[in-house]
């Protein structure tokens, strides 16, 4: 087996990325790039779905990203959806195949798999929420008969907005995949339901005692998915949330992803609501 | 481990003889206050100095700090460690038990070998204080007023000598050829034994709450209108967590050198009571009230620091108390705090809501 790149960065320092090289990179969106990327010498990132990865670049600076590959589909190299909304990103944007990146990681808990098996799954992705989830969803449906329902409820600013439009039109045609799909704002060709994404759950039934609810959004959003998936009757303990904070370190040492005591970036970012309730600032 | 005297007459010696293998820090004065510094003689050093401005957190994690040294195309990154033969002179007890609480957080998880590698080259001499330092200081009540077993010689200034603990074999290599070191005489013994116990009625108790009841004080305050106060009267400058020894939250920045083909990645001193500190890409901020701002670095202080080490993240040496340009003290709001909970279990909810 080759060695991970986790081992290796706690020989020399934890702070000291290795240079991946880039593979692919394809346009999502006007603002969203899909990267595909290698370690070097032969490392393996072996990472779970949930995790991320500081990305940098040398002189530009560093910045946490999820991985957007499942670990099911790894073939030695893993993805990355990167927006441009900043100078890192804006970096980012410009490189190319053949280019190199600095990588350290995968850093956190990603989701706990072995606990959602023989469940309904829901999925409920806002905006970029997609790009973290699409590594669960795409785990979850590469092992589709280890689990019950699959329903992903997906919502966006506006169409042009919608990540892996592909990827979304294949699991709309598959049979075991219930996907329903809004934006906030419609465009001239958008034929499907417009309102936020708690407009979607009236369209959906579970039964909640087997069901896992699954939340990623942007951070206004929690609270009101929270809020519909508890009204269903799931558990707070399979309410499982993959929380957004600035993990400048990724190494539960720089502060500046706690969310009271807890590092989201060591003891996070996947927490269930049960264990994130009591924490004041969490939601 | 074992305890030796020497004379203070001798201090100078035994100052320049460190100087020679080691980078040596110790308290220096300088415009009216005290910095720990590089020193090269010990007519450089006042041993009877108090607080510094900022704590020896600067020497172990320092407030600009290498952490890769890179070539912009990336081919070619290193590691950057200090890995110099360094001495702290001098260190208050507060300061120490503050370097107890960097140990920790820097060695749980995932190890820092930029810390690491700094601390494993540094050797500490702590000194014994006497005296309380400044009317913010609080070590009494923090438990801090005793030396930590961390040390590795610790000094006791006895008159004419000072009675030198030996707490480590790094601290027992530093008298190692020092001839003015000699076995203590009975009456040093006894000496020693009166200077200890004649200095606890100088420091003062200044705590209202005792400090095993502060995490629950914490707990039961979260929703306090307090921390609304204070974020009226906070300046957010970030003074009071610069300057504090226990407070380690950093920042990452990246510089290009001159020639635009290499540069380094450096660690800068960051403060959770700046705008920016929990704001993310998209420019959501999950802490963007001066008022949680300080309710955060309270709690972080007394109460989820001794969640996590088992050590609260004060040590009472009252820098930020001494610093903050408004007055905001942590005796002033642990006492306000403690009598409105006094307030609370009496129903009387107009104290609490005061």
């Amino acid at each position: 087996m080759s060695t991970m790149l986790s081992e290796a960065l706690e020989t020399t320092s934890i702070y000291l990325p290795v240079q991946a090289k880039i593979l692919d990179v394809r346009p999502l969106t006007n603002m969203d790039k899909l990267f595909t990327i290698e370690l070097p010498d032969g490392l393996n990132l072996n990472h779970r779905a949930g995790q991320f990865v500081e990305v940098s670049v040398f002189g530009v600076g560093e910045a946490p990203i999820s991985i957007s590959s499942s670990p099911s589909r790894s073939n030695g190299s893993f993805e990355l959806s990167i927006r441009k909304v900043g100078d890192l990103t804006s970096v980012l944007h410009n490189l190319r195949a053949g280019d190199t990146l600095g990588i350290r990681g995968p850093f956190g808990h990603g989701f706990p798999l072995e606990r959602f098996r023989g469940k309904d799954i829901l999925f409920t992705p806002g905006g970029m929420g997609l790009a973290p989830l699409r590594s669960l969803i795409n785990q979850v449906l590469d092992e589709r008969r280890s689990f019950g329902r699959v329903i992903i409820l997906y919502g966006a600013r506006n169409p042009s907005e919608m990540l892996f439009t592909d990827e979304l039109q294949g699991w709309e045609d598959r049979e075991d995949v219930e996907l329903h799909l809004t934006v906030d704002r419609a465009d001239e060709n958008w034929k499907g339901n417009v309102g936020v994404i708690t407009t979607l759950f009236p369209k959906i039934q579970v039964y909640a005692p087997n069901t896992i609810g699954i939340v990623c959004g942007p951070p206004v959003m929690y609270r009101f998915v929270l809020m519909e998936m508890l009204g269903l009757g799931i558990r707070d303990g399979n309410i499982w949330m993959d929380l957004e904070r600035r993990m400048k370190c990724g190494v539960g040492k720089c502060g500046h992803c706690q969310i009271n005591h807890i590092y989201t970036c060591q003891d996070g970012p996947c927490f269930s609501y049960a264990q994130i309730k009591h924490l004041e600032e969490a939601l | 481990m074992s305890l030796r005297t020497m004379p203070k007459a001798a201090l100078p010696d035994w100052i320049e003889y460190l100087v020679a293998d080691y980078h040596l820090i110790g308290p220096r004065p300088v415009n009216g206050h005290f910095s720990f510094d590089e020193v090269h003689s010990a007519s450089e050093i006042d041993l009877d100095y108090t607080t510094t401005i900022l704590p020896p957190k600067k020497v172990l994690t320092p407030p600009r700090e290498e952490l890769v040294r890179f070539e912009k195309d990336g081919k070619k990154a290193e590691a950057s460690f200090d890995e110099r033969p360094t001495v702290i002179f001098g260190m208050h007890t507060c300061d120490l038990h503050a370097i107890s609480l960097l140990d920790q957080a820097f060695s749980r998880g995932y190890p820092d070998q930029n810390y690491l590698t700094r601390r494993r080259n540094t050797t500490i001499i702590s000194i014994e204080c006497l005296t309380p330092c400044t009317e913010h200081a609080f070590c009494k009540d923090m438990g801090t007023l005793s030396v930590p077993d961390n040390f590795d010689l610790h000094l006791t200034d006895l008159g004419s000598v000072y009675a030198i603990d030996i707490g480590s074999p790094k601290g027992a290599t530093l008298l190692e050829g020092v001839e003015t070191i000699q076995e203590p005489s009975e009456q040093e013994y006894r000496r020693l034994s009166r200077v200890m116990s004649n200095k606890w009625s100088r420091f003062p108790y200044r705590l209202e709450v005792d400090i095993t009841e502060l995490p629950s004080l914490l707990t039961i305050s979260y929703k306090s209108s307090l921390w609304d106060d204070l974020g009226k009267q906070c300046l957010a400058c970030g003074m009071c967590t610069l300057v504090c020894p226990t407070c380690y939250c950093f920042d990452v920045i990246d510089e290009i050198d001159l020639s635009l083909d290499s540069g380094a990645r450096y660690r800068v001193w960051d403060s959770c009571q700046l705008n920016q500190f929990a704001t993310v890409a998209g420019g959501h901020n999950f802490r963007a009230s001066r008022g949680a701002r300080q309710r955060h670095r309270f709690m972080r202080k007394y109460k989820y620091q001794s969640l996590a080490p088992g050590l609260l993240g004060c040590v009472g040496c009252g820098r930020c108390g001494s610093t903050c340009l408004v007055g905001i003290t942590p005796v002033g709001v642990l006492n306000k705090l403690s009598q409105r909970r006094v307030g609370l279990a009496q129903g009387r909810q107009e104290v609490v809501n005061q």
